[in-house]
């Protein structure tokens, strides 16, 4: 898409003259420009590479289909667990794609509260991702369970045994964060929808202003709507934020209740916020270099973006590493023996090994490189750093959950644990139905914030034309 | 009163297009201070300080999400309260099974009150704004939906007691508005 360039002189008349800002939208574009290139995005054809990305992904996910029947038909043991690790690859990947989940609510929330308006070109995709995510995670306790009918007693509702949950355990109170933090996100995603469905019901036709123009609940876009909705937007960014960091501490609990050693530390609830953020961040730059790019948005997702979230990868990746090594210098001043072991385990002598230096190498060594300004604006380098840091949040979890089960108390009771075919076939698939939503995202809904992204124009400010007259009469002024 | 009102029970009201963000708020001034009351602004995003330029105050959707959220908790500590210390008491780890057991209950109580706060937000604001509502005699109006992609309107509705056929009008294009669309129910 050849997009014509100019030079950007819509500044911001609150700003000083001489002090300007890195425009949030290159090139002077109008509001007409953004509506046309987001909404053309789903109004047009798609383009070929969606096809070449889209197919392999829904046969990825028929294997993550296939692979349930099978494990639904023949049993559990089809997976490589055992005692002493009985949480393997399910668990290590349900933690895995919920801290997916975290960044996008990072964007869309606490960067909404502490008015980075940057976030706007990114939070729909990424609060899209985050639905997704948490989908994608959801699979694998639901299936861990053993009998996947009898999920639904993880839901305190009378039953004929009269049995209730436990309300003490950590396990309930992952059941209760992850649902809440699912329907807040849906909530929250849905209300940033109305006024863009409204948008593309305005330029559709046929059936497809139907179905756009039901979901929109039609929006009028009047400042008697607007008032409410910015309150109601505000108040959900606030509902977020303490959710989105109540979620993952609370997924970290479920190890850090128990007395397995590697598991039963304090740094979890802050160590897994942290990485939670650290590898969501990274998958959005995973997903959105490539579409920024296919889609030619790169007016809207620009470069100081781009920039942003590398200095937020570098940042949660050294708090990360932070965490890697307190957790260290912890087992050795608790002089606790078993906890000691464990990390000796880990990091020397254990079967293992291989797996830490392999986090410890994607996570914290690898994005060091985003201290330097040429490498957080070279697009392969930032793509390749954000793939390593994909690939080391995947081993972090590995590292701290099988890791630890696999050699706990007594030297009679340790095992060795690798995944089975199933398994591998599953997380293969949960990738196939990740990428496959997210490509049925970009086709029927606008992947950026139209409204969103028109607010933080120059010319959005009710007061810029004001400011322009004045500025050009004290010039005329002067002259 | 309706002097000319009467004669035009088919007219919904004007819609009026001005050129900027800067333009519509300071028209927006104009009919606040000229005293109308059932009209409004559409515009593709929320203008900041409109509000004010409308006269419009605060918005008290943050009382029925403190209903939600209270609603939530209370709901959530009975929950827990009534199954684990009157109808099934477990005891694990030692915890207590009575009225001490409370911070055990923290994180559920928590996720409770911030999913019923959030169904508040829902649904308060879509009663507040009073959607969904698809047929809207505004749909009728070619101009109108040029709102949701870089339209500044404005629309004054023929209820409105101050409404005055031609006086309106007159005043919206003195204010400064382009196009003027009549739109009839």
């Amino acid at each position: 898409m050849a997009d014509t360039k100019t030079a950007n002189t819509a500044v911001h008349p609150t700003e000083a003259e001489g002090v300007v800002r890195e425009p949030l939208v290159l090139n002077n574009r109008s509001l007409g420009w953004i509506t046309e290139r987001i909404c053309g995005i789903v109004e047009n054809r798609q383009p070929f590479i969606w096809w070449v990305l889209f197919v392999p992904s829904v046969m990825l996910f028929l294997c993550l289909v296939f692979s349930l029947v099978y494990l639904v038909s023949t049993g559990v043991g089809v997976w490589g667990m055992n005692q002493p690790v009985a949480w393997g690859w399910d668990i290590v990947n349900f933690v895995f794609w919920i801290g997916i989940g975290h960044a996008g609510t990072l964007i869309s929330a606490i960067l909404f509260l502490t008015r980075q308006k940057w976030r706007t070109s990114v939070n729909r995709a990424s609060e899209a991702m985050t639905l997704i995510a948490v989908m994608c995670a959801g699979i694998f306790p639901g299936f861990h369970v053993g009998r996947f009918w009898m999920v639904w007693f993880l839901a305190p509702v009378p039953n004929s045994n009269a049995i209730w949950q436990n309300f003490k355990s950590p396990l309930l109170w992952d059941v209760f964060a992850v649902s809440t933090y699912f329907t807040v996100s849906v909530i929250f995603w849905y209300i940033g929808l109305i006024p863009d469905l409204a948008t593309l019901r305005d330029r559709a036709k046929g059936i497809a202003k139907k179905l756009y123009g039901f979901f929109a609940l039609g929006w009028r876009g009047g400042n008697r709507q607007w008032r409410h909705y910015e309150m109601a937007y505000l108040i959900l960014a606030a509902l977020s934020t303490p959710l989105v960091l109540s979620v993952h501490s609370v997924v970290s609990f479920d190890f850090a209740t128990s007395v397995i050693p590697g598991w039963h530390t304090t740094i979890f609830p802050p160590y897994f916020v942290a990485g939670a953020i650290f590898g969501g961040f990274a998958m959005v730059l995973t997903l959105m270099l490539p579409v920024r790019k296919l889609y030619g948005l790169e007016d809207l997702i620009t470069a100081k973006h781009i920039d942003n979230m590398a200095k937020i990868i570098l940042l949660t990746g050294t708090i990360v590493g932070y965490a890697y090594i307190m957790e260290l210098f912890i087992s050795y001043y608790s002089a606790n023996k078993f906890e000691g072991d464990a990390f000796h385990m880990r990091i020397l002598s254990g079967p293992y090994t291989w797996a830490y230096y392999c986090m410890f190498f994607c996570n914290v060594i690898a994005p060091q490189v985003f201290w330097f300004h040429w490498a957080r604006h070279n697009l392969w380098m930032v793509f390749i750093i954000v793939n390593f840091v994909n690939f080391g949040m995947w081993f972090e979890r590995f590292v701290i959950i099988p890791t630890s089960l696999a050699r706990d108390f007594l030297p009679g009771q340790w095992g060795y644990y690798s995944a089975s075919w199933v398994e591998k076939l599953m997380f293969a698939g949960s990738f196939g139905m990740f990428f496959m939503l997210f490509l049925i995202f970009i086709r029927f809904l606008p992947v950026i914030a139209v409204s969103e992204v028109k607010g933080v124009l120059p010319e959005s400010d009710p007061h810029y034309h004001d400011w322009k007259r004045l500025r050009e009469k004290r010039r005329g002024a002067i002259k | 009163m309706s002097d000319s009102t009467s004669s035009s029970s088919e007219l919904f009201g004007y819609v009026a297009e001005f050129s900027s963000a800067s333009d519509l708020y300071h028209a927006a001034e104009k009919i606040r201070d000229a005293g109308f009351r059932r009209w409004d602004v559409h515009t593709p995003y929320p203008v900041h300080g409109m509000d004010h330029a409308m006269g419009l105050g605060k918005s008290w959707l943050s009382a029925i999400v403190l209903i939600g959220g209270i609603t939530g908790s209370s709901v959530a500590l009975f929950l827990q309260f009534f199954t684990q210390v009157s109808l099934y008491p477990t005891v694990v780890q030692d915890k207590p099974i009575n009225v001490f057991t409370l911070p055990a209950f923290f994180p559920v109580t928590f996720e409770l009150t911030i999913l019923l706060a959030a169904f508040a937000t829902l649904f308060g604001l879509l009663g507040m704004i009073t959607l969904p509502r698809w047929n809207h005699p505004l749909f009728n109006s070619s101009l109108f939906s040029k709102f949701s992609n870089d339209g500044f309107l404005m629309v004054i509705e023929s209820r409105d007691p101050k409404f005055k056929r031609e006086k309106t009008k007159e005043l919206l294009e003195e204010i400064g508005a382009g196009k003027i669309e009549e739109v009839n129910y």
